[in-house]
């Protein structure tokens, strides 16, 4: 019981982890590169505009959905991993 | 064959399409009819989640709305697929794991109360019914276009085909016609953007041509709009925006607010496993950013069509910029100008006005002062056109020049967003009806066969009040897309999250926390707004100089979660402690493990 706990805790510690680390990211790109940051990324030209407008309208995006899927076959990894799938 | 018998044939088709399969799907206990009996593949739910997150708004009015403003707009791009991240990561596959019915049935669960559960279906049915008011008048509004129908006509067809389908198939019904409505809409949205993008760039792929090369001039597509943009005085398509905080903010509340929806979330309950939940999110996203990758080129690109149909010489090279103002003096003749722009005329959306009488068509900003000195030189007396955004989508097709079944394809696409949005909605407000009220509060006693006839009722009741409203809208059709986001970020997002990530949140901070939230967003929209949406009874004017640290009431959703969070913490720790079998309940939602013995109780 006591390493049943112990298990199921180290499992979420680990989902924790993933997701502040998919988040960071997930905020980076949209919030950081898409907004906050764009002036600093005017210098990079794409395409007749610069490489914030970019990531505004495209890349975070892009960005999304490559972090959902990762986030999806790393979790379901760890459910192996720690013997919770079901 | 006549335009408007090709438009009948499509969406006719269409329909018999959408009753055929909910014939097929119909629902014959509560678990089909709530969630589909859970067994839906994680692709095709989304693609079931994708038709029934994408709305009216989205199809039509979304490409408009950025065409119109440029980069200020990539908030509702980034806003409504970020969202979908929160969900994947923060609530779909615990609420899966969770494996009950509804979103209230979570909240008062965990919150081991009725005051919760309650609290939670006014959310609920708040952020849906101010929802699906805009999905009505959408249906009509696409109807009365293509059928040549009054919208009022249209509005009831529409209720019609909903009722069939969704209360006699329930969730199952609802989401294989959502699958079929998806096909539809997106391929009725890309076709005349791959065709534009053709024409205008070269490349068949509407989401690189945005950032090619326009093929007429040789210059790239978004720096020809900007340059003819800002010689006819209106704002760089590209330019930054005045307030970061607030386009933050804004982004912010649509994410938590998509995240909040009670529509979407339902639909991660019908897949069969917790992984499928996770799987599932981001398949709905991928069929979303078809449609959302496509929307900011379709903008870019419409614009600029626009632009150089009214100043053909435009569209040509320029390598001197002096020579703009020959290039914006020879402007077409009103008599002269495409067919497309008459047909537009008729509805009202296109009208022309020659204030200098030259014969010639003078588009630009005429609101914008610095630019006044250069138009009175060109001899301009104000601007001439008026375009009506929510036209683009709807238009391109004509735009483009491409055949009539585009265009017949094109209204059935905007009927079928408007239904699959609808019928989410109604069956998420049925179901906390007759889940969440009557079997969970009001007659626990009540049998399955019982609830599915509540059920049922519920959902024709909720038909017949949408029709009604979307017959008499309140005169705010646009903002309650605000007060739809608002309330769901506020109050049930920041709600769901604590019950899945905080063991030591009790019930009394949960409903204080979303009392406050709901509280804060509500009052904070109807200062602006007024009252219900009542104008007159706007306590300030809504515009940038009078809002809270420039934070419009379209942005608040963001604040009011934060507010929910605060309050329910504070609450929370002057409070009794959650009781042990509710910690160990969040321990279990926590692990995929033994999902499937949860839902078959």
């Amino acid at each position: 019981m006591q390493d049943d706990k112990k298990n199921a805790a180290a499992y979420w510690s680990a989902n924790l982890r993933l997701i502040a680390g998919s988040m960071f990211i997930w905020a980076l790109v949209s919030y950081g590169f898409g907004i906050l940051l764009r002036p600093l990324l005017s210098g990079i030209s794409v395409g007749g505009t610069d490489l914030g407008f970019w990531f505004a309208q495209q890349g975070s995006i892009l960005t999304f959905i490559t972090l959902i899927f990762f986030y999806a076959w790393r979790m379901n990894r760890l459910d192996k991993k720690f013997g919770l799938e079901e | 064959m006549s335009q408007f018998m090709i438009n009948m044939l499509f969406v006719g088709g269409s329909f018999v399409l959408y009753i055929g399969i909910a014939y097929w799907a119909r629902a014959g206990s509560t678990k089909e009819f709530y969630v589909a009996g859970g067994g839906v593949h994680p692709i095709a739910n989304g693609m079931a989640t994708a038709a029934d997150w994408m709305s009216a708004a989205s199809f039509i009015s979304m490409a408009g709305i950025i065409a119109a403003t440029g980069y200020a707009s990539s908030a509702y791009l980034m806003g409504w697929t970020g969202g979908y991240v929160i969900l994947a990561m923060l609530l779909a596959p615990y609420l899966r794991k969770f494996g009950k019915f509804t979103v209230p049935d979570f909240i008062g669960e965990r919150f081991y109360s009725r005051g919760a559960r309650l609290m939670a279906v006014l959310c609920l049915i708040l952020a849906s019914v101010t929802y699906v008011i805009g999905q009505m008048t959408g249906a009509g509004v696409a109807f009365s276009r293509f059928l040549e129908v009054s919208s009022e006509a249209g509005i009831w067809i529409a209720a019609a085909i909903v009722f069939l389908y969704a209360v006699f198939g329930g969730m199952k019904g609802i989401t294989y016609t959502q699958v079929a409505q998806y096909v539809v809409l997106i391929i009725a949205y890309t076709i005349p953007a791959v065709f534009i993008s053709l024409q205008l760039t070269n490349n068949p792929i509407p989401m690189f041509g945005m950032f090619g090369t326009h093929a007429e001039s040789g210059a790239p597509l978004l720096q020809k709009l900007t340059e003819v943009l800002v010689e006819l005085g209106f704002r760089d398509y590209t330019a930054d925006v005045p307030s970061h905080l607030n386009m933050v903010l804004f982004t912010l509340s649509l994410m938590v607010g998509t995240a909040g929806l009670p529509h979407v979330i339902i639909r991660f309950f019908t897949v069969p496993k917790v992984a499928d939940a996770r799987w599932s999110a981001g398949w709905a996203l991928v069929f979303i950013a078809l449609l959302y990758l496509t929307a900011p080129a379709v903008a870019s690109m419409a614009r600029l069509n626009l632009l150089t149909t009214v100043y053909p010489e435009a569209a040509k090279e320029v390598v001197n910029m002096d020579s703009y103002d020959q290039i914006l003096g020879n402007s077409i003749q009103y008599a002269d100008r495409p067919e497309w722009v008459k047909t537009w005329e008729g509805t009202g959306l296109i009208k022309f006005e020659d204030k200098n009488n030259d014969g010639q068509i003078q588009f630009y900003d005429d609101t914008n002062k610095a630019f006044a000195v250069d138009a009175e030189k060109r001899g301009w007396a104000g601007n001439e056109l008026t375009v009506n955004n929510d036209i683009l989508v709807l238009a391109n097709p004509e735009i483009a020049n491409l055949p009539s079944w585009v265009i017949g394809l094109i209204a059935a696409g905007g009927i079928a967003a408007a239904l699959s949005t609808a019928a989410g909605l109604l069956l998420a407000i049925s179901a906390a009806i007759s889940h969440d009220l009557i079997k969970k509060t009001i007659n626990p006693n009540i049998s399955e066969k019982g609830e599915m006839l509540a059920a049922r009722i519920s959902m024709a009741a909720a038909i017949v009040m949408a029709t009604w409203l979307g017959l008499n809208p309140p005169g705010f059709a646009a903002q309650v897309v605000a007060l739809a986001f608002g309330i769901a970020g506020a109050s049930i997002f920041p709600a769901l999250m604590m019950g899945i990530f905080s063991k030591k949140m009790n019930d009394k901070g949960a409903i204080a926390g979303m009392m406050a939230g709901l509280g804060c967003t509500l009052l904070y929209i109807f200062t602006y707004l007024g009252w219900f949406f009542v104008a007159s009874t706007a306590m300030l004017p809504n515009t940038p100089e009078h809002w809270v640290m420039g934070v419009s009431p379209l942005s608040f959703g963001a604040v009011g979660a934060v507010i929910n969070f605060a309050v329910a913490y504070t609450v929370c720790s002057f409070t009794a402690e959650t009781p042990q079998y509710i910690q160990d309940l969040v321990e279990s939602v926590r692990s995929p493990k033994g999902a499937g013995a949860a839902i078959d109780h």
